[in-house]
């Protein structure tokens, strides 16, 4: 009976530049479904995470309610965590990042918890440019409560049940340009070779990165004829272009061409080489992203990839000029700093 | 690379170390299982069908599976196998009636073997059951060998050594016991349909050249002589100071009897470094917890005798020095010679074959090493119908390696009689049992312990010392043998990859706690090796590689620190992996 997961690792595995094993990123054994999708995101954070030698109690995990939501259980056992109510995970990420600006959040819905009940909330944390990482982990279902159509799922597409969707679906990253989100990708579960340096980009993003990640309901959602099966995602996706993510202080090892390569420099220093497919796309505008989206569902194709940067972006905390410290270190003399400066300030009025 | 053929007996056979890595193949991870289960009788009969002397070898077996075995990769020590093997022969209760019925009527062949060791006792066995008829001839009073001869009974008691010797001659083998074989023709002209020389390698080597060794021989012995003479009770007591030449297990065990003798300051001394010491590390141990001292890098320069007496022995002090090819010469530190006190030294500096009672000219051919030529797979030697086996054949080994040669000339044995081409031998049997019996239900335990191999338990040593035939090893308590059991990996439980069903999800890959599962593009082997999640260093250990999948990629498995644990396939959602065991038994005469 194996409940648990043997403790032993590779002897031969290595430590990251702050000392950790990859095993430190782990969580808990999954509850999921043998071959759920949401398992192998878990897999690629702790890859993502371990590789860009995060320290894991610098982070906080956040979600909302459904399969996906329970997967922060499963990664990054020694971070810090909140699972939230149904649609809620953007409001909890907003009240600790506002309390914490420096902690690393990553958020983690589902495409039932962010694009039906907590659509409203999705909205505002991406125009308010949060600084977190908000992946859904987007199966076309509501998987927790036996898989009903959710919001993403695809107009025609059927799952278990066998009935086609008859709605128009929703398209997370189109809305995510829209709304303000500074950094918009989408991926899927099952190519961790693009998942791994795509997250550790929105690691290093200063600003609200939205992580569309297509990730299939082995249960309810991976049927011949859903949208959204293992096989129709490895059919149908076609990535922007293959892009290399090199973390700060890495040496630059390959050679680039001007032209096809669009280089990135993200907020951290840390350097997102784009080697498009098309040398016309400008993966900085948004006009250029949205049309790309279009452009690729008018032809059958699922964008994956880097779909939108803004490099220079301003957080929420940039944008209402907050205190440049976590809310915890400031103490009795940075909080009632005395009638001599009420007095300046009150000077400033007259 | 192409894909594993999996349908290859000896792919699954080499992922499990252990049984693989033993000269006999034991199965043993199914006799752990058994002891698990607390079903020792059936454990010993998994080790009996194989190894012959499960009790024996639970206590002496010179272990190369240890080494090998694929928990001392992950864990800080192997599984005690050995030692596993003993609480299958201590707590397995009467196993008389499981053992094979020997026919009544015979089959006509008769067999002569010289030599009553492990292998003419393995061949005896393997063919008794077959209906032949067996004359066993050795010098000593009681069968069994060197190991009745010279392993020493603080290691393996009479007790155990008579019923597993005696188990077999009870078979109604035909014991010449008392007899010198002086003529290998007189055997020979006698008949038999075939004849086998187990007389293993039993000449001990002198230092004939060293200054002082003619003056002092009557303090000088030669090792295996003397371990003899202890058994025969010819020498029952040392002087105080015992100086022991030689880095090998004679040495340990002439060391350790001498310190039950009556040494009080026993040191062995080793020309080489002590890594080079070829004794077994735990005799070493051993022997250091009986306060013997071991002396590394001391060429031996004389004995020192005056008036008649030996007084000591004169060294001189070396280092290893390695030239560009890494090999290795002992070189003079250039210091004085050291002397080291002494009344009595035994030499344990080798061991020799002899066959004096082989006539040269009888067919027999001889190589420029002394040793008779030997067919290495059917042990055939030039003189069709004799075969050699154990020491006799390619020098002093060990027993386990005898039991291993026995089984295969028993089979030649066997062809030869029956008019066969000994080349074309049977081939293994093996069996495929899968290991389903629900999502997280297996049929063994495929969970995976932390527990840190057990120490056995031994006899104070104050006590220990005093008798030469108090056993020192009390071997595991039931609790001990069950936690160590526990700790066995299951290696022949083998993962079985489908790529007919796989979806290429990644949920293997996800769970296995040892990243050995890979999808990836193909490559040649060397690349392979290097691109997989965590680089296969041990190129000892197969990639189990499958045919394409849809996405053109194709599964590598590293096997080298597989755990055995079945998530692979708990977690498959298309049961394209299965966990199934291998049982894998090397042929022996008479295999079906
Ligand atoms: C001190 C010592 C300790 C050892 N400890 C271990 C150990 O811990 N573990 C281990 O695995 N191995 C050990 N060995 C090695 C092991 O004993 C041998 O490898 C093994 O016994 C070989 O078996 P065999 O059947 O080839 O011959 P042997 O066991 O050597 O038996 C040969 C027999 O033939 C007899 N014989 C020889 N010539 C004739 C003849 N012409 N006529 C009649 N009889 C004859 C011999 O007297 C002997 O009884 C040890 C060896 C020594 C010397
Ligand atoms: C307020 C509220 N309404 C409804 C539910 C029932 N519910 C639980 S999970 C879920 C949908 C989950 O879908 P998704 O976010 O896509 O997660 P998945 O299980 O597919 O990963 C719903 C409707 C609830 N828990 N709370
Ligand atoms: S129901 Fe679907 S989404 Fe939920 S765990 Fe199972 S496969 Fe994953
Ligand atoms: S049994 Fe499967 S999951 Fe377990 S270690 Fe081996 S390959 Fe990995
Ligand atoms: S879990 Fe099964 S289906 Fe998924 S990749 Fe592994 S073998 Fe293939
Ligand atoms: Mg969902």
């Amino acid at each position: 009976m194996s409940y648990t997961r043997p403790t032993f690792r590779h002897p031969e595995q290595q430590r990251n530049d702050k000392g950790y094993f990859r095993r430190d990123y782990e969580g808990a054994i999954s509850t999921l479904c043998a071959g759920c999708g949401h398992d192998s995101i878990s897999t690629a954070i702790v890859q993502a995470c371990f590789e860009m030698a995060v320290e894991p109690h610098r982070v906080a995990k956040l979600s909302g309610i459904g399969c996906s939501s329970k997967t922060p259980a499963y990664f990054l056992g020694k971070s810090h965590g909140f699972n939230s109510v149904h649609g809620r995970m953007p409001s909890i990420a907003t009240g600790a990042n506002m309390a914490n600006r420096d902690l690393l959040y990553i958020g983690v819905s589902g495409d039932g918890d962010t694009a039906s009940i907590g659509m409203g909330q999705f909205a505002h944390a991406l125009r308010r440019n949060l600084n977190m990482n908000y992946i859904v982990m987007n199966n076309g279902c509501y998987g927790l409560t036996k898989g009903q159509d959710s919001a993403t799922a695809d107009k025609g597409s059927a799952g278990k049940k066998g009935t086609p969707n008859p709605f128009e679906s929703i398209d997370l990253c189109e809305l995510a340009i829209e709304l303000g989100a500074s950094f918009v990708a989408r991926s899927f579960s099952g190519d961790k070779q693009q998942l791994v340096p795509l997250l550790k980009a929105a690691i290093s993003h200063n600003g609200l990165a939205f992580l569309d990640v297509i990730s299939p309901c082995v249960t309810f959602n991976n049927t011949a004829t859903s949208t959204k099966s293992y096989q129709y995602v490895r059919e149908h996706s076609e990535a922007t272009g293959t892009f290399d993510f090199i973390p700060l202080q890495r040496e630059i090892l390959t050679r680039y061409e001007p032209g096809t390569t669009q280089a990135i420099t993200m907020h951290d220093g840390s350097l997102l080489y784009l080697e498009k497919l098309e040398q016309s796309f400008d993966v900085t505008s948004r006009r250029r992203s949205v049309d790309k989206l279009e452009e690729a569902k008018e032809n059958g194709r699922l964008l994956t990839g880097v779909i939108y940067v803004k490099p220079d972006s301003q957080d929420t905390h940039d944008i209402i000029n907050t205190t440049l410290r976590p809310l915890n270190s400031l103490d009795q003399s940075d909080l009632c700093p005395g009638s001599e400066v009420l007095a300046a300030i009150n000077e400033n009025y007259r | 690379m192409k894909p594993t053929k999996i349908e290859n007996p000896e792919y699954f056979h080499k992922v499990i170390d252990c049984q693989y890595a033993c000269p006999a193949h034991t199965a043993v991870p199914e006799y752990i299982r058994l002891i698990d289960n607390e079903r020792y009788e059936d454990a010993y009969m998994v080790n009996w069908e194989s190894n012959v002397f499960p009790g024996i070898l639970g206590r002496i077996c010179d272990r190369p599976c240890e080494p090998a075995c694929r928990r001392g990769r992950i864990d800080e020590e192997p599984v005690a196998i050995c030692r596993l093997k003993r609480v299958a022969a201590d707590y397995k209760s009467a196993i008389d009636e499981r053992m094979p019925k020997i026919p009544q009527e015979k089959n006509g062949k008769k067999i002569g073997l010289i030599g009553g060791g492990p292998a003419s006792l393995t061949v005896a066995r393997d063919l008794m059951v077959l209906g032949y008829e067996v004359d066993l001839y050795d010098d000593q009073q009681k069968a069994g060998g060197f190991i009745r001869t010279q392993v020493p009974s603080f290691r393996l008691p009479e007790k155990v050594l008579d019923e597993e010797v005696n188990r077999i001659l009870n078979f109604g083998v035909n014991t010449i016991l008392g007899h010198y074989v002086k003529s290998l023709k007189e055997i020979v002209d006698k008949g038999y349909d075939a004849v086998f020389v187990g007389t293993g390698a039993p000449r001990g080597r002198d230092l004939p050249n060293l200054p002082g060794r003619e003056l002092g021989d009557k303090f000088i012995h030669i090792g295996i002589e003397w371990l003899a003479a202890v058994l025969y009770r010819h020498v029952e007591k040392t002087g105080k100071r015992v100086l022991v030449l030689g880095g090998g297990n004679t040495a340990m065990d002439c060391c350790r009897t001498a310190r039950r003798l009556g040494g009080d300051e026993v040191k062995v001394i080793v020309r080489s470094p002590r890594e080079e010491m070829k004794a077994s590390p735990w005799e070493i141990e051993d022997a250091e917890r009986e306060d013997i001292e071991i002396i590394d890098n001391h060429v031996p320069l004389e004995f020192v005798v005056e008036n008649g007496v030996l007084t000591g022995m004169r060294f001189d002090r070396v280092e290893p020095k390695y030239d560009d090819n890494g090999k290795r010469s002992l070189v003079s530190t250039g210091e004085e010679p050291v002397f080291i006190p002494c009344d009595e030294v035994l030499l344990a500096v080798g061991q020799q074959n002899a066959y004096p009672f082989i006539e040269r000219d009888i067919g027999i051919e001889f190589s420029d090493n002394g040793l008779p030529v030997i067919d290495p797979v059917t042990l055939q030697s030039t003189l069709p119908q004799v075969f050699f086996g154990g020491d006799a054949a390619f020098g002093p080994r060990n027993v386990i390696t005898a039991v291993a040669h026995g089984h295969e000339a028993g089979l030649s044995i066997h062809l030869f009689c029956q008019g066969q081409d000994l080349h074309n031998r049977p081939h293994p049997m093996v069996k495929m049992q899968g290991q389903k019996m629900g999502i997280h239900d297996w049929l063994y335990d495929s969970h995976v312990t932390e527990e840190d191999r057990q120490e056995v338990i031994m006899v104070e040593k104050v006590k220990s010392i005093q008798d030469r035939l108090i056993e020192v090893e009390l071997g595991f308590d039931h609790d001990r043998g069950q936690r160590e059991a526990k700790r066995c990996l299951n290696c022949d439980v083998q993962t079985v990859f489908d790529p007919a069903t796989c979806i290429e999800c990644d949920a293997c890959v996800d769970i296995c706690p040892v990243s050995c599962i890979n999808f990836t593009d193909n490559a040649d082997e060397e690349p392979m090796r290097a691109k997989l999640i965590i680089p296969a260093q041990n190129r000892n250990q197969a990639l189990y590689v499958s045919s394409s999948l849809p996405t053109g990629r194709i599964m590598v498995k590293d096997e080298n620190v597989c755990l055995h644990c079945g998530l692979c396939a708990e977690r498959c959602p298309t049961s394209s992996w299965e966990m199934v065991k291998f049982i894998y038994k090397a042929p022996q005469a008479g295999m079906k």
